[in-house]
C-alpha cells in the first residue's frame, strides 16, 4: 500500500511541473502586462503618467527581464512557500489565496456531502419504488438538473429567495463577520450560510449519482441473492439496506475522483454569481487586469488541490478494491 | 445499456421477442423476424432509435432550434439592435384568442402601456384591453439581410391595425405602444425573442464547430494512439492525463482572458471555440483509442489481415465504419457541454462580448440582481439552454443506444 502511495506522489512531481510551466504562460500570453492595463486605466481617470514613473515601477516588479527568467525565479520562491506579489492589492499572494482557497474546498465538500446524501437517499429510494409518481418525478428533476448550468441555479434560487421570501443568499458570512477573525461564531455564521452553494454546486453532481445509483441498485435488486433473502422472510428495509446498496454503492468512491475537481470547478463560476469570498471572484478579477502572479498561482493552487483531490480518491478506491492496489 | 426510460413501463431491448408468445401471432411474429434479418444495419439503428421515445422528443426539439438558430432573421419579429427606451423591461405580452369571452377568429397581444402606481409612484406597465393588435403573418418589419445576402423586410409574425375597443377603456397615462414583445423586453428596450433568437445562433454554432474541431483532433490523435501503441500511445495517453487533471473552468477562464481584448466578434467566437475543443478533444480521443485497442484483436480484422488487405483498408473500411455511429453518439453527447461552456464563459464577460449576442450574453444582464426581480424574464435565455441541453442529451442517448442494435 505505502509503495502505491509513494508511487503516485512521484508520479505528481512531474504533472505539478507542467501545471506551474503552463500556468504562468497562460498568464504570459496576452499582448501587455499589468503595466500596460494600469497605465491605460490611469490614463483613462485623466492621471498624467511619467515614464521615469513607469520605468521605476516596471523596474520594481521586475517587468523588465524576459518571461523564462521570471518564471524561474517565481517557481524557486513557489517552492519556498513565496507566491510573489499582487499588484492589484499590494499584498503578498499568499496573503490572499490561503483563506480562499479553504473556503472553497469547504464548498466544494459542502456540496459533495449534499450531492452523497441526495444521490444515496434519492437513488435508493427511486430504484426501490421503480416507476412510481416519486421515481419519475426525481428521474425528470435529475434530468432537469443535469442540464441545468450551476450559474444559472445560483441565479434562480437567488431570485426565488429574494423576489418571494426577502431573503439575499450571496455570500457566506453575515455582514458583521465579514472582516472578523476567525471564531466560533464566525464559524456558526458560516454554516448557516452554506447551505444555498453547497445545493446550487451539489445538484448536477446529485443528479448524476441518483441516476448511476437507481440503475447499479437496480441491477442489484434482480439478482436472486435479494430472492433468497425474501424467501427467507428478511425484514425488506433491511435486506435492501444491507446487501444491495452496499454492492451499488461502489460508483460513489470511485467517481469522487473526478467529482471533486468538477465542484471545485464548478464552485467558481457560482462564487462569482454569489459573491462568496472563494477562489472564483478573485481569480476572475486578477485574470481580467492581468495581475499575472496572483492568476497563475490561484491556476496553480486549484490544479494542485484536483491533483491531490483526484490522488485521494485513488487511494479510498485501492484500500477498498485490491486489484487496483496490486496492478498499479 | 442502461435502460433508463422513464416513459415506458417495458425494458426495451431492441429484439423483437417481447410480443405476445400465443399461437395467433406466432406467424405474424416470424414475419418480423424475417425482416430484422435482411434489414441493413443502418435500418436496424433507425428502428433502434425509434423506440427511444424521449430521443424522438430530443431530436424533435434540436431540429427546431437549429432551423430557428438558421432563419432568424425571417423568425424575429424584430432587428436585435432595435431599442426604444420608453419600453425598458416591457413584461412579456401573451397571447389571446378570447376578447371579452368571445373567441376572437384570430390570435391578438393587448396594447402595452404605462400608469403611475399611486403606491411607489413608479411608471409601471399595464395591459391596456382596449387596443387589440392582431396577429399578422409575414408583416413588414425591420429591414434585414438574410444570412448577409438577400435584403426583405418580412417577418414571419407581427402585428396588424391595432383594433379598439371602448367599452374596455382604461385610464392610462400614455398611449399604448403598437409592438409585440412575446418574451418582454431587455433594459434598452428590445425584444428578448428577436434576441434569443439571434443569439441561438452563436450558441448553437459553437457547440457543432466545437465538437468538429475536437472530433477532427480526437479522431486523429486517438487513431494514431491506439493503432501504432508503443511510445507514442503513451505520450498522447500522458498529455491526456495531464490536460484532465487541470480543472477545466479556470483553464477556459484563463485562456479565454488572455484572447486580446481588441480582438473583432468573429475572432473571438473562433478563439473561444479552439479553447474549448483543446479540452473537448481529450474524451473523444480516450473513446476512438478504446474502440481501435479492442477492434484489432477482432476476428474480422484478422481476416481481412490474412485477405491480405492494406493496413490504410483495414482502418477505412473496416475498422472505422463499425465504430463511426459509437462516435456520432459520442459527439452528440459532447455538444452540451460545449454549450454550456461558451455560455459559462460569456456570462463571466470573458467569452463573447456585447455587441455580439449570445445566449451567455445576453444572461450577462441577469448579473444584476435588482433588475432580476423587476425583470425576471431576463432569465429566459437560460431556459433555452437548458432546453437545449436537454434535448441534445436526449437525442444523444438515444443514438448511442442504436449506435449498437445487435446488443
Amino acid at each position: 500500500m505505502s509503495s502505491f502511495i509513494f508511487r503516485r506522489l512521484i508520479l505528481m512531481v512531474p504533472t505539478l511541473f507542467m501545471i506551474s510551466l503552463i500556468s504562468f504562460v497562460i498568464i504570459e500570453l496576452p499582448p501587455g502586462d499589468y503595466m500596460t492595463s494600469y497605465i491605460a486605466n490611469r490614463m483613462a481617470m485623466g492621471d498624467d503618467v511619467r515614464q521615469d514613473e513607469i520605468d521605476a515601477l516596471v523596474k520594481q516588479y521586475g517587468l523588465d527581464q524576459p518571461a523564462p527568467v521570471r518564471y524561474t525565479k517565481w517557481l524557486g520562491n513557489v517552492l519556498q512557500g513565496n507566491f510573489g506579489f499582487s499588484f492589484e492589492w499590494q499584498l503578498p499572494v499568499s496573503d490572499l489565496i490561503w483563506d480562499r482557497l479553504g473556503l472553497t474546498v469547504v464548498v466544494a465538500f459542502a456540496a459533495l456531502m449534499f450531492s452523497w446524501v441526495i444521490g444515496l437517499v434519492v437513488g435508493v429510494l427511486s430504484a426501490v419504488y421503480q416507476y412510481s409518481i416519486g421515481d419519475y418525478f426525481f428521474t425528470a428533476l435529475s434530468f432537469i438538473g443535469l442540464g441545468t448550468p450551476n450559474f444559472m441555479l445560483a441565479l434562480i434560487m437567488m431570485w426565488i429567495a429574494l423576489a418571494y421570501f426577502g431573503v439575499n443568499i450571496s455570500g457566506l458570512f453575515s455582514q458583521e463577520f465579514i472582516d472578523a477573525p476567525w471564531s466560533f461564531a464566525k464559524f456558526g455564521d458560516m454554516l448557516k450560510h452554506l447551505w444555498a452553494p453547497a445545493i446550487i454546486v451539489g445538484t448536477a453532481g446529485s443528479a448524476g449519482l441518483v441516476r448511476t445509483m437507481r440503475a447499479n441498485l437496480l441491477d442489484e435488486l434482480s439478482k436472486p441473492y435479494v430472492e433468497t433473502g425474501r424467501a427467507k422472510g428478511l425484514n425488506e428495509l433491511k435486506l435492501v439496506l444491507k446487501y444491495p446498496t452496499r454492492v451499488a454503492l461502489n460508483p460513489f468512491v470511485s467517481t469522487m475522483g473526478w467529482a471533486l475537481p468538477q465542484l471545485v470547478s464548478g464552485s467558481i463560476i457560482v462564487s462569482v454569481v454569489l459573491s462568496l469570498p472563494t477562489t472564483g471572484p478573485l481569480l476572475l478579477r486578477a485574470l481580467l487586469t492581468q495581475d499575472m502572479y496572483l492568476a497563475s498561482s490561484f491556476l496553480l493552487m486549484l490544479s494542485t488541490l484536483t491533483i491531490v483531490g483526484t490522488l485521494i480518491s485513488d487511494i479510498m478506491l485501492a484500500l477498498l478494491d485490491p486489484r487496483i492496489r496490486m496492478g498499479g | 445499456m442502461t435502460a433508463e426510460q422513464p416513459t415506458t413501463g417495458t425494458v426495451q431491448t431492441g429484439d423483437l421477442q417481447q410480443g405476445p408468445h400465443d399461437t395467433d401471432t406466432y406467424l405474424l411474429i416470424e414475419e418480423e423476424e424475417e425482416r430484422v434479418y435482411v434489414a441493413t444495419p443502418l435500418q436496424m439503428m433507425w428502428w433502434r432509435f425509434l423506440k427511444h421515445k424521449m430521443a424522438i422528443i430530443g431530436a424533435i426539439v434540436v431540429i427546431l432550434l437549429y432551423v430557428v438558430a438558421i432563419f432568424a432573421e425571417v423568425l424575429a419579429p424584430y432587428n436585435p439592435e432595435t431599442y426604444e427606451v420608453a419600453l425598458t423591461y416591457a413584461p412579456p405580452q401573451p397571447i389571446h384568442f378570447f376578447h371579452n369571452g368571445e373567441f376572437q377568429g384570430t390570435p391578438f397581444v393587448y396594447g402595452l402601456t404605462q400608469a403611475r402606481n399611486p403606491d411607489t409612484l413608479r411608471m409601471e406597465f399595464k395591459i391596456d384591453e382596449s387596443v387589440r393588435y392582431p396577429l399578422r403573418f409575414w408583416v413588414e418589419g425591420d429591414p434585414y439581410k438574410l444570412w448577409g445576402f438577400w435584403p426583405n423586410s418580412r417577418h414571419l409574425f407581427g402585428i396588424g391595425d391595432p383594433i379598439f375597443d371602448a367599452s374596455a377603456a382604461v385610464t392610462t397615462d400614455t398611449p399604448s405602444f403598437s409592438v409585440i414583445f412575446l418574451l418582454g423586453a431587455d433594459k434598452l428596450g428590445r425584444d428578448m425573442f428577436t434576441r434569443i433568437v439571434y443569439g441561438s445562433r452563436v450558441s448553437l454554432s459553437i457547440g457543432l464547430i466545437g465538437v468538429a474541431l475536437s472530433f477532427i483532433f480526437g479522431v486523429v490523435l486517438g487513431g494514431i494512439s491506439g493503432f501504432y501503441g508503443g511510445v507514442i500511445d503513451v505520450l498522447i495517453q500522458r498529455a491526456i492525463e495531464f490536460i484532465r487533471s487541470v480543472p477545466s473552468i479556470p483553464l477556459w477562464m484563463a485562456l479565454s482572458a488572455s484572447l486580446p481584448q481588441d480582438w473583432s466578434s468573429i475572432r473571438v467566437y473562433f478563439g473561444i471555440t479552439i479553447i474549448l475543443s483543446l479540452i473537448g478533444w481529450t474524451f473523444l480521443a480516450r473513446a476512438v483509442r478504446g474502440r481501435f485497442l479492442s477492434m484489432r484483436e477482432e476476428e474480422f480484422i484478422l481476416a481481412a489481415r490474412f485477405a491480405g488487405a492494406g493496413e490504410m483498408r483495414i482502418i477505412l473500411r473496416h475498422m472505422v465504419p463499425s465504430f463511426f455511429s459509437h462516435l456520432i453518439a459520442s459527439a452528440t453527447l459532447a455538444v452540451p457541454s460545449m454549450i454550456l461552456s461558451e455560455t459559462s464563459l460569456s456570462f463571466l464577460g470573458l467569452g463573447l462580448r456585447p455587441p455580439a449576442i449570445s445566449w451567455g450574453v445576453l444572461l450577462q444582464e441577469s448579473q444584476n440582481l435588482r433588475s432580476v426581480a423587476l425583470a425576471p424574464w431576463l432569465l429566459l435565455p437560460g431556459v433555452f439552454v437548458i432546453i437545449t441541453v436537454l434535448a441534445l442529451n436526449f437525442f444523444g442517448d438515444g443514438l448511442r443506444d442504436a449506435a449498437d442494435p445487435y446488443h
